[in-house]
């Protein structure tokens, strides 16, 4: 299959990038390109051009400063995974990346390009929600940065303008007490999640929680935040019969039904899965 | 509009004018006749186009020529030095195919799933090659056939 005719676009800086994007309404920007090429040669998408972003040395790298963690948008998945910046200051983030599709597939898919692309059904989304990342973005008018919060709009669509590319995903490093974990329901022949569940909760040295998060991808239209459901255990001491009774009535809104799973059956997963999530960043805080 | 590229494949320079859209399988197997990749699904499920791509697995059905300019590409044709890699032998000798199609894919993911952990356990190598689709053998003989390569190459 090949896709439809394009206009080919390699600039060697965010600047040239975003004035390209400007100035070709119709364009798309590739990255890892494993979204992107896909449903390019499905022809579901037929840009005029691709601005390809992989050799912007702005857009790599990992550091940490200041108790961040900073992501360059083109950090592949097997980086984040296999990196020790990340497995000490954001490890649900190398938990979520570890589990996207498969091996040579996480040698390509980029951060930038899986939370600008912003499948329901990817694993990041909710990562970056429940870390409480921060989504530095440049467009041809300037840069400015978004929480993640804001970023997901709707299905597959973001807060990006069509001449802006997220260019690096901040993240504060994880305190003391703080425990994470990433678990997911996944299609198996696709791999998708039909529900990955994303827990981050701090315990202080008593064992009560003071602070947690719970997000999920895969239930709704964009990753969501559970926040009434977390916010009730922070006092608690976390033991499965308070996880349990801060889930009981947890509903996510507009859950999606479909071909593969029905919406009570997703909302059922969320239950299940954000228990398990909880306990596991529990007994890892 | 035709793209300059040069890239290194199977220890060979080439260089080429291609369109953006052609993929890498297909530069690799219409332009050059290297056509021991397979495209199998072509939705970048399958792994039976798997080439390293500046020594890594990738699926080169979801890969733009474009995007491997100024790369070293290797395919299965170029694993063989002389001999057999030691990753073929070991196919060959714990019967880790039976129609072949995969096998190319295959063989260059388990190179590569070594070159990363040169002692995998069992469940690793298991979970290490779910990129590829094998619809012959059920994995029990191409499993073995990791584990007797990676005997071979660490010995």
């Amino acid at each position: 299959m090949y896709p439809s005719k394009f206009d080919y676009h390699r600039p060697s800086s965010v600047q040239e990038a975003v004035q390209i994007l400007a100035d070709n309404p119709d364009a798309k920007v590739l990255a890892g390109g494993h979204s992107l090429i896909p449903v390019m040669k499905l022809r579901l998408a037929a840009p005029a051009a691709l601005v390809d972003i992989g050799r912007i040395d702005a857009l790599q790298g990992i550091s940490r400063s200041n108790g961040s963690l900073r992501i360059g948008a083109c950090v592949t998945y097997n980086e984040i995974a296999n990196s020790a910046d990340v497995q000490a200051a954001a490890p649900l983030l190398a938990e979520a990346a570890g589990q996207i599709g498969d091996r040579q597939v996480r040698y390509r898919g980029t951060i930038g390009g899986n939370l600008s692309h912003a499948d329901p059904a990817s694993d990041l989304p909710a990562a970056a929600l429940a870390l409480g990342a921060t989504l530095h973005v440049a467009g041809s008018g300037g840069s400015r940065s978004v929480s993640a919060s804001d970023f997901f709009v709707d299905l597959m669509m973001t807060a990006l303008q069509a001449d802006e590319i997220l260019t690096e995903v901040e993240i504060p490093a994880a305190g003391a007490g703080t425990g994470s974990a990433y678990v997911k329901f996944e299609h198996p022949a696709s791999g998708y999640a039909l529900c990955g569940a994303a827990a981050v909760v701090t315990r202080d040295a008593g064992g009560s929680c003071t602070g947690a998060s719970l997000c999920f991808n895969g239930v709704s239209a964009t990753a969501v935040s559970a926040a009434d459901a977390a916010s009730s255990l922070v006092g608690s001491d976390l033991s499965d019969g308070a996880i349990d009774s801060a889930l009981s009535g947890m509903s996510i809104p507009d859950a999606t039904g479909d071909m593969f799973a029905s919406a009570g059956y997703r909302q059922e997963l969320a239950r299940a899965l954000g228990a398990q999530a909880l306990r596991t960043a529990r007994d890892r805080a | 509009m035709g793209i300059s590229i040069e890239l290194e494949v199977n220890g060979a320079s080439v260089s080429k004018e291609v369109e953006p859209r052609l993929l890498l399988a297909h530069l690799l197997r219409e332009e050059l006749g290297l056509t021991g990749t397979k495209i199998g699904c072509d939705t970048s499920q399958c792994g039976s186009c798997t080439i390293l791509l500046d020594g890594q697995a990738v699926k080169s059905c979801t890969v733009l020529a474009v995007q491997a300019d100024g790369s070293e590409v290797t395919t299965i044709e170029g694993l063989a030095n002389g001999d057999y890699h030691p990753m073929q032998q070991a196919f060959w000798d714990n019967h880790g195919l039976q129609c072949g199609f995969c096998t190319p894919g295959m063989i260059i993911s388990c190179v590569d799933l070594l070159n990363s952990n040169p002692q995998p356990s069992e469940d690793e190598i298991r979970h290490g090659l779910e990129g590829n689709l094998c619809r012959c053998t059920g994995y029990h003989n191409i499993v073995r056939a990791v584990q007797a390569a990676a005997e071979t190459m660490n010995g």
